[in-house]
């Protein structure tokens, strides 16, 4: 990783100007923002140019970004009835198939993140691609430039419903067979809607909505506050400390 | 003249071959494989799903039940994803343990895996002999998590405790006392350290063992030489890592090429194959087992010398001590706030990977500023390997499929997730 991280997200910018937005960095790995259209050309590129040369797809997962952002406990403001004790909200696993929250229009809802991998230039990249239809999300698929793009699209398709064209084998990989809907969907229950028993008099395995309560213990919380903060003040206070005790020392030595 | 048919057939998912819940439909021409259709998800759990719904430390144990014969490198992944996100870094101490017990656990998978992968191909001596190394391997997570397997002994800002003084000796029973009592603890002694120290410097001769019984071994080599050959491209192409990808002759190893925690201070080779077959790979992950002995000797070095912390004092992520508790109202309200709410990691995505013993296990993180991961997504290194089993196991025979199947090293857990 010899190329500091400024470079090569300039170097994105003036192979692919516009079609691509690029990201900030983050560990070491760059972000881009691609739409569906020049999906392909795009990776393409990624793959083939000496510059890039990402041999590798390593990991390709679907989001649903639906209620991102929301917490369930609001934790800024206080009313008379004191501070809110009652958990507000719909989030991961507090609903059942009939109570589940309604997906309204949300811009951008599905995306599908995919980790690359070069070893010409040990270097990683994220690209992201959010497809652009919410109720039928359709992105292009990746298997005829990287092949291990098979199964991840398969599983992402299962999980979250997203539609890759041009995938030649487009089945569920995950879910039992039969299995309907979309699981890791922000909107599916987490207690699922159907459970398996097998039935003595029937003789056969009979599927029945699931019984169990929705149950999660913690409540959702996004805190921003100052408690996060405490590093960069002590960091600031150590460098100042140190700049104190350099200063100490150079004035020392120039004494001596 | 009869018309003859390709034959299809089911292998698993209650083979003993299959390596768990693998359900491969095979396309049969007589006894040659046409094409393989691997079926997973028979252990699908959604843990990247209950994972949403947990603050981020609760879900560590469900790591160690993902590839549930490396525990302890699938927590490393996580534990890095969210400290890049708090911006932590563990201390010293803590990173060596966890180098250490990565190599630990990279030797009892290659132990499960020569262990298993010798019974799928008729060899059943070596599954005993590997065994009786695996069982202190055990012994050592016991000692220092309190779990034998599934140890949630990483956390966010280091590991749980540090290692213990003592190394818990083999009781009197009927069958153990005298002479062969005294010869079982002779290693326990001392401290954990110790244990691991004496279980390292002797374990290069077991690994000899292994290898007279399998490496010129004519049968060993008539099933596996030229098997399931994978080229450098085609490993690429379909997503390989680990040894799957260095017994193709492609040398990359992330403790290598990417370091974390303390892989860039040790001294250790990698091996590569040059046929890419299934004796390669079984090669390379038996010379993988020596390197793992060298590393732990190191880390055992530097772990005697310095003392220290093993966690970080940072009490906005990190509980304080039972004892800091008891006398100081602060401290208590630290442990009350991160036992029932968890900390909100800052908004951001990473991907952190780790060398896992059966390739490159990452973890890919994103939080919207919440105590709960927004989408946490596994990239387990069986799934890629899985996937190109078609390619693999085509034009070989169906006994070959089994060879094949085995030196993949697949675990259902992490395929499946």
């Amino acid at each position: 990783m010899s190329a500091t991280p400024k470079a090569i997200s300039e170097m994105f910018r003036d192979r692919f100007g516009d079609r691509v937005a690029v990201g900030e960095t983050f560990s070491g790995i760059v972000t881009l923002e691609v739409d569906t259209d020049a999906w392909l050309e795009v990776c393409r590129a990624l793959r083939d140019e000496e510059d890039f040369s990402y041999e590798q797809l390593t990991d390709l997962c679907g989001l649903d970004y639906l209620s991102y952002g929301q917490s369930e406990w609001d934790t800024t403001d206080a009313s008379t009835d004191g501070f809110g004790r009652a958990v507000e909200g719909m989030g991961p696993g507090r609903f059942d198939w009939a109570g589940r929250p309604e997906a309204r229009n949300v811009k951008q809802r599905f995306g599908v993140v995919v980790h690359l991998l070069s070893f010409r230039h040990n270097r990683r990249l994220r690209i992201r691609c959010h497809a652009p239809d919410e109720g039928m999300p359709i992105v292009p698929s990746l298997v005829e430039i990287w092949s291990s793009a098979n199964w991840y699209e398969r599983e992402a398709f299962d999980l979250f419903g997203i539609i890759f064209e041009g995938h030649p084998d487009l089945r569920r990989i995950m879910t039992d067979y039969g299995f309907t809907g979309h699981p890791f969907r922000k909107d599916f229950p987490l207690i699922g809607n159907v459970e398996v028993r097998y039935d003595s008099q029937k003789k056969r395995v009979v599927y029945e909505p699931v019984q169990i309560e929705p149950r999660v213990g913690v409540p959702r919380v996004l805190r921003d506050d100052s408690r996060y903060k405490t590093d960069e003040v002590d960091q600031a206070a150590d460098a100042r400390a140190e700049q104190i005790a350099a200063e100490d020392t150079a004035a020392n030595g120039r004494k001596s | 003249m009869a018309e003859i048919r390709n034959y299809t057939m089911n292998f698993g998912p209650q083979h003993p071959a299959a390596h768990g819940v693998l359900r491969l439909v095979l396309e049969m021409d007589g006894e040659t494989v046409v094409r393989a259709d691997p079926h997973v998800g028979l252990l699908h759990r959604a843990t990247e799903k209950l994972a949403e719904s947990k603050p981020f430390n609760q879900s560590i144990g469900y790591l160690d039940r993902l590839d549930y014969m490396s525990m302890m490198c699938n927590e490393h992944a996580y534990v890095r994803a969210i400290e890049q996100l708090l911006g932590i870094e563990p201390p010293p101490r803590a990173q060596y343990i966890r180098t250490m017990f990565d190599e630990i656990t990279r030797f009892s998978n290659h132990l499960l895996w020569i262990a298993s992968c010798g019974i799928d191909l008729g060899a059943m001596t070596v599954f005993l002999y590997a065994f009786r190394e695996r069982e202190m391997v055990m012994d050592m997570y016991e000692a220092v998590s309190g779990a034998r397997m599934h140890a949630g002994y990483y956390r966010p800002g280091g590991v749980y405790r540090d290692l213990p003084d003592h190394m818990a000796p083999y009781k009197e029973t009927r069958w153990t006392k005298g002479k062969s009592l005294k010869r079982r603890n002779e290693w326990r002694e001392g401290s954990l350290l110790d244990f691991i120290e004496a279980f390292a410097v002797d374990v290069p001769d077991k690994i000899d063992e292994y290898e007279t019984l399998l490496t010129d071994n004519r049968i060993w080599k008539q099933r596996t030489v030229g098997i399931g050959v994978l080229t450098p491209e085609k490993a690429l192409q379909m997503g390989c890592s680990g040894v799957m990808l260095r017994g193709s002759g492609v040398e990359w190893d992330l403790r290598k090429k990417q370091p974390y925690a303390m892989y860039d201070q040790v001294d250790f080779d990698i091996p590569v194959g040059v046929g890419g077959d299934c004796y390669d790979r079984y090669l390379v992950r038996v010379e993988e087992m020596r390197q793992s002995a060298k590393i732990i000797l190191q880390c055992v070095d530097w772990l005697k010398k310095n003392p220290g912390h093993v966690m970080l004092k940072n009490f906005k992520v990190i509980p304080p001590t039972r004892e800091e508790m008891k006398d100081d109202m602060e401290a208590l309200i630290h442990h009350f706030k991160l036992f029932t709410e968890g900390y909100c990691v800052p908004e951001g995505e990473t991907y952190a990977a780790v060398e896992a013993p059966k390739g490159e296990f990452g973890c890919y993180l994103v939080s919207d500023g919440a105590n709960k991961p927004f989408r946490v997504h596994f990239r387990a290194p069986g799934f890629a390997h899985l996937s190109g089993i078609n390619e693999m196991a085509r034009g070989h025979m169906l006994a070959d499929t089994v060879a094949i199947i085995s030196t993949l090293d697949l675990v259902f857990g992490e395929v499946d997730r």
